[in-house]
């Protein structure tokens, strides 16, 4: 009854603030806040699908070329780091530094170096996206129970298979937690680096429409983004409790 | 086959050394089921870790079959007490059994006849696709036990293995490894602090002294096989053991001379988990 209830709300709360939105709009007498109509309007004209080619997947492709490097990248160096004390001591500093550079400032740097294309922007979002996983997996693996590590040493695991059958398992959940984190910050990332010296894509879209005074296109690119952003953390949280669906009937059954 | 000569072990250095273990000697035969038995506290874990060579001892040998142990040699096997974190949740029964074996390239056919001739010794072979934590405790700590025995090894290791297992099932469990010992006719090093288990399983028990770890006694256990939880518990051979080792433990720790100065450390870590069997006040 009470899951009912919840999910009732979930689905009524958005649909009637649209509503309360569409009608407050409706009179259309602010510039700058279109009625709601004329935004899914123009939604619907330029995303189902004029522009899908010339800005959403150029987008897309940045989003996830940058965030899939950046998590293969964070693993591949995480794991020594986390197994290696000596190693972590040694990098920790540099690590320290880097994640603190805030993101944006790079982007000056990215522009001169790798250019206007494609390149700068998919570094930018690797390198943000880059630090939440590597952090958590370090936390992960040095995280890995003793015993775990014992009964690898004991029966000779070692290698390849204590690195893909006990290692990256044992901090999967953690590096779950890091890449969900990296998402958002991925998405962000690719909005910033398409305002700065770039020619399509979403971010370049909206604020090429507001320069232009294209109000209720701004708006439908703002819309965009947000539906796009919703959508992504729906599929990885459905990708996250296939491949985690181990760890959560283990704590599950630790409590019960 | 395995022999232990003046193993120590000291945590640290100069003034904030601890001494866990004095001085240990003893030896295995082959095919000899060995209980170790002591107070909670005495070292009984890391003699168990220096042994199969996770921990390097900071005094003395140990050797297996002249061979001395420096890291954990393939003819060994270890199933630890914490069943639930020694068991990978992401792997089936089947993939934990499988893990060790995987190393030693014995073909597919040959790993999993292996795999489920262990599990079927285990009594879990209905169980052999199912996750670890979807059984209970003393199923899971069965699966150790199958992993252990698929790893082929020569002598098998136990750490305390049914200290987390109601008493019920700490029976069953008992009399499965003496079991699965005819059947692999394997060596048997079994780590407890429970008096009953230590008499009841071994041919011969170790009794430690609390730390600094030294042998307190050495002594053969002349009861028939195969041993019955019930009949065997009957015999006056039995009782009369049972109290040797306890006066031994017990003597150890009431440092002092009164017996119930130390009720915590006596009396519970002798077998407080177990309704107090082992309470036997003078």
């Amino acid at each position: 009854m009470r899951r009912h209830l919840e999910l009732a709300l979930e689905i009524t709360v958005p649909i009637v603030l649209l509503a309360l939105w569409g009608l407050v709009s409706a009179s259309g007498d602010t510039f700058y806040f279109p009625p709601l109509t004329d935004i899914l309007e123009k939604f619907q004209e330029l995303w189902l699908f004029d522009r899908v080619g010339s800005d959403v997947l150029p987008s897309l492709e940045r989003l996830f070329l940058g965030y899939a490097i950046a998590c293969l990248v964070a693993v591949a160096i995480g794991i020594p780091l986390g197994l290696s004390p000596l190693l972590r001591r040694a990098t920790s500093p540099i690590v320290e530094f880097l994640r603190a550079i805030p993101p944006p400032a790079l982007l000056p740097f990215a522009v001169v170096v790798l250019g206007v294309g494609n390149a700068g922007k998919v570094f930018l979002i690797a390198f943000v996206c880059l630090w939440p996983v590597l952090l958590n997996t370090i936390d992960g693996v040095t995280g890995i129970d003793p015993t775990l590590r014992e009964t690898a040493r004991s029966y000779g695991v070692s290698g390849r298979d204590r690195l893909l059958r006990i290692v990256l398992p044992a901090a999967s959940p953690q590096i779950f937690a890091g890449m969900r984190t990296s998402l958002s910050l991925a998405l962000i990332l690719m909005v910033i680096s398409e305002m700065v010296a770039s020619t399509n894509g979403i971010g370049f879209f909206v604020l090429q429409s507001q320069r232009s005074f294209a109000i209720p296109e701004m708006w439908a690119g703002i819309l965009l983004l947000g539906l796009l952003g919703y959508a992504l953390n729906l599929i990885f949280l459905l990708a996250e409790r296939r491949v985690l669906a181990w760890h959560r009937g283990a704590r599950a059954s630790a409590l019960g | 086959m395995l022999e232990v000569s003046q193993l120590g072990k000291t945590y640290g250095e100069g003034d904030g050394a601890t001494h866990a273990i004095a001085s240990v000697g003893f030896t295995i035969s082959e095919k000899e089921f060995v209980c170790v038995v002591g107070p909670s506290g005495c070292g009984k874990t890391t003699l168990l870790k220096c042994m199969s060579g996770l921990l390097e001892p900071t005094a003395g040998t140990v050797e297996l079959r002249g061979r001395r142990v420096t890291a954990p040699p393939p003819e060994m096997a270890l199933v630890f007490q914490e069943y639930s974190r020694s068991l990978l949740p992401w792997m089936s029964v089947r993939g934990n059994v499988t893990l060790p074996l995987r190393h030693k390239k014995l073909g597919k056919g040959e790993t999993a006849r292996l795999v489920e001739e262990a599990v079927e010794a285990v009594g879990l072979t209905r169980f052999i696709d199912r996750y670890p934590w979807e059984l209970s405790g003393g199923m899971q700590q069965r699966v150790a036990i199958a992993r252990a025995l698929a790893y082929q090894p020569e002598i098998l290791l136990m750490d305390e293995p049914f200290a987390s297992v109601d008493a019920q099932t700490r029976g069953d469990l008992e009399d499965l490894v003496l079991r699965v010992r005819e059947q692999f006719g394997v060596t048997v090093l079994f780590v407890t602090h429970d008096i009953d288990e230590s008499v009841y399983l071994a041919d011969r028990i170790v009794v430690l002294t609390p730390s600094p770890t030294e042998v307190r006694e050495v002594l053969s256990v002349d009861l028939p096989h195969p041993r019955d939880q019930v009949d065997t518990k009957e015999l006056p051979e039995f009782a009369r053991l049972r109290a040797h080792v306890y006066r031994l433990i017990k003597r150890e720790q009431a440092t002092g001379g009164d017996e119930d100065a130390t009720p915590d450390s006596g009396a519970r870590d002798a077998g407080g988990d177990r309704g107090g069997r082992d309470r036997v006040r003078g």
